[in-house]
């Protein structure tokens, strides 16, 4: 364990490097583009914004939040698109998760999601039963997140033109309280919690596919995280403490490895985390090491990590476990001054070592 | 998790390093040859625990890093043969050629898939009996004897359109080149696991004998190789050097029959084989016998052929030795990291320096920072 720490000029060097500013220098887009970690961050910061660079934008976060004139609550808006295969899952589908996942992304910013768009691109030939059933579990999603969809838009390519269905959904929600969320403002001292066992959605998909043959009980974690955030949110208004809140962040694409070293990054902080603390499946485990996959880089789909004040840490986790989708909450870590922009992990056997981002490609089409 | 915790339990290792530090403070330099060993030493952070005397030396055994340029290259012209579909395992795909990388190639309009096994290409090949299937197939004897394996199903099946570019490698003429450079100084080995449960543990047998250095073959979790360190410095500090055993759960002395049969019936050692970094080494390589040479990519298809000198600025060489440490390669971290790498180290997960840069980093610089 790291106690106290001088940078090194070798140390300073690799961080230098680590934060220059991303260019993106290939001639094609391959799949590390699309799989959250450093390629994508590249693809991002060095070409879309550069384009399409304004205020909102450039904050990075997973969704814009904005006034409105003569508004007293502030708004939240996103979009996602989902490409998973299978479209079908234990667990899920393709349609549930649209909806979750930008649930999920309005809630991260402390925002209750109120209305949802859809938009449709279905290859020819595509079975309407599917659709049905598609749109069925979209309808359930919706409900159990409080939030309607309220416009859409179909379109049909030919047979090829793309693999059976692809779904992209946008959302509004208003921001109610006073609250202060971004990955930039983890603070020394505060604690980090996560709401529950890690790497169900990602190890589902890898064993839906079918490539290897493995028969398991494990099942995506799909889920609206809304009235989770709503209660985290509700225990601090009552503590008078709503800025005591720091980032919340879903840990889909890349995992919880990537996001919290998108906070350590944003925020110039250590993230130290402790691997014992970490809640895992059995099952997930035992996939994670037969697939040769870090269940730390394997995406979720109904998880958030929080970044908290110490003063109400154990308050916003206990508060957690009374709903059902945050009963495993627990402290995984806590944020510490040296040295910054890393996460670092104190391992299970009585080590430690560095958490960085995912790079390359562990699993195209993972939602 | 059952079978796999009772080898990450960390009071029997704070026990097991403290013992190790009591043995001895003589510094001593200790080798793990298995790519797989550097993994699990960065991943559970093991240097931590050692005493400062007993240095880890990451070896040659990551068979990802160990590819020269130029057979990426091959694998990419394959590749890009029309109507070819070129299957390889995840690793390799990001391995920088002398122009591109797999991935790059595939990005450009070549149709190559990741498989898990080589009888997934088979299959694959099966499915496709309009297109030629080859299989990248690399590693040591891990790996070999399910290339073997899967060559004799194609041969029984009478698959027409399935070949191997074949990039097998072997463990002994390895270790004793590394045995015979004159610019390593070590004081044991810890031997390889998986292979070892091909070849068994009495091949090693000459280490001591001819070189008066011990060697203990380990498994690949993190007590395993704790327990094999202390099994090293153990007989050091006994005077003794011999080959031991601590991965008996898997590895009999003897090895595996059955698969060195099949090794033996479908290849043959190559005259030399070029390892990147290290030059060519004597029968390091395996080829297909010629009675498979219907099976053989090489003979198949023209490919290149061609040498290609690593980058200047790459020290991989002297890495794969174990003479250089990551960190004092000039472009480490820099211009070379996970995701731009320009030496192979940095590709494979069982790399060094991918290793060192994803995983150690943090307490080695500090304690360099400190020193």
């Amino acid at each position: 364990m790291i106690t106290e720490f001088t940078p090194s000029p070798l140390f300073q060097r690799v961080e230098r490097a680590r934060r220059r500013k991303p260019r993106v220098r290939d001639t094609h887009i391959t799949l590390a583009h699309g799989s959250g970690g450093k390629a994508m961050r590249e693809l991002i910061e060095g070409l879309f914004l550069e384009y399409l660079r304004n205020p909102l934008l450039e904050k990075l976060e997973d969704q814009a939040v904005f006034d409105l004139n003569g508004l007293s609550s502030r708004m939240a808006f996103t979009t996602d698109s989902y490409v998973v295969d299978p479209i079908f899952f234990p667990g899920g589908d393709i349609g549930a998760l649209a909806v979750n996942g930008t649930v999920n992304d309005l809630a991260m910013s402390g925002a209750r999601p109120l209305f949802l768009s859809a938009g449709f691109i279905i290859e020819e030939g595509f079975p309407v039963e599917d659709l049905r059933r598609i749109l069925a579990s979209m309808r359930d999603a919706a409900r159990e997140a409080g939030v309607e969809i309220v416009t859409g838009d179909t379109k049909v390519v030919q047979r090829g033109g793309a693999d059976k269905i692809f779904i992209n959904t946008s959302g509004v929600g208003v921001i109610e309280c006073p609250v202060n969320i971004s990955a930039s403002r983890a603070r020394i001292g505060d604690k980090v919690i996560l709401s529950g066992a890690i790497g169900d959605h990602g190890t589902t998909i890898m064993i839906a596919r079918g490539e290897l043959e493995l028969e398991t009980g494990i099942a995506s974690d799909t889920a609206p995280l809304d009235w989770l955030v709503a209660d985290m949110l509700d225990e601090a208004v009552r503590r008078n403490a709503t800025d005591l809140i720091h980032c919340l962040r879903d840990p889909t694409r890349g995992g919880v490895a990537t996001t919290l070293n998108e906070i350590a990054l944003c925020s110039e902080v250590c993230v130290q985390i402790y691997e014992n603390r970490i809640p895992m499946r059995e099952e997930v485990r035992g996939a994670c090491e037969i697939l040769g996959l870090d269940p730390l880089y394997v995406a979720n789909e109904g998880k958030l990590i929080a970044v908290v004040s110490d003063e109400i840490a154990e308050a916003i986790v206990a508060r957690m476990r009374a709903n059902p989708y945050g009963r495993e909450a627990c402290i995984i870590g806590e944020v510490k001054a040296e040295p910054p922009g890393i996460v670092a992990m104190v391992t299970g056997f009585g080590g430690s070592r560095i958490v960085d981002m995912l790079v390359g490609e562990q699993l195209p089409r993972i939602c | 998790m059952k079978f796999i915790d009772e080898y990450r339990q960390s009071d029997l290792a704070r026990t097991l390093a403290g013992k190790i530090a009591a043995m001895t403070s003589q510094p001593l330099k200790i080798m793990e040859v298995c790519g797989g060993h550097t993994h699990t030493i960065f991943k559970y952070g093991i240097e931590d625990l050692l005493p400062p005397n007993i240095e880890m030396i990451h070896g040659p055994g990551c068979p990802v890093c160990v590819i020269p340029m130029g057979r990426t290259d091959d694998a990419i012209a394959l590749a890009r043969q029309p109507g070819v579909i070129f299957t390889t395992y995840g690793d390799a795909m990001r391995v920088p050629g002398s122009k591109m990388s797999l991935l790059d190639a595939k990005a450009g309009g070549a149709d190559v898939r990741m498989v898990y096994s080589p009888l997934d290409a088979l299959k694959i090949a099966k499915q496709n009996p309009n297109r030629h299937v080859v299989f990248f197939a690399l590693g040591f004897e891990t790996t070999s004897p399910s290339t073997a394996m899967t060559i004799l199903q194609a041969a029984k099946d009478g698959v027409e359109n399935f070949s191997v570019f074949c990039n097998h490698i072997t463990i002994v003429p390895t270790l004793k080149a590394m045995l015979d450079s004159p610019d390593l100084k070590l004081d044991g080995f810890v031997g390889p696991g998986h292979v070892s449960t091909v070849i068994g543990t009495r091949t090693y047998e000459f280490v001591p004998r001819e070189y008066g250095k011990p060697l203990v073959v380990s498994g690949f979790e993190p007590l395993d190789i704790l327990q094999s360190v202390h099994m090293i410095v153990k007989q050091i500090v006994e005077g003794r050097a011999e080959v031991e055993n601590q991965y008996g759960r898997v590895v009999a002395r003897d090895g595996n029959r059955r698969a060195l049969e099949v090794l033996f019936e479908v290849f043959e050692a190559r005259d030399y084989f070029e390892w990147r970094g290290l030059g060519s080494i004597a029968h390091s390589g395996m080829k297909l016998k010629k009675k498979y040479s219907a099976f053989d990519a090489e003979f198949k298809f023209s490919v290149p052929g061609l040498r290609v000198a690593d980058p200047k600025a790459c020290q991989c060489g002297e890495i794969l030795k174990g003479v250089k440490k990551p960190w004092e390669c000039k472009v480490f971290g820099t211009a070379c990291t996970p995701e731009t790498p320009i030496g192979s180290c940095m590709v494979s997960s069982e790399g060094a320096c991918a290793a060192y840069y994803n995983f150690g980093r943090l307490s080695k610089i500090a304690e360099r920072a400190g020193a």
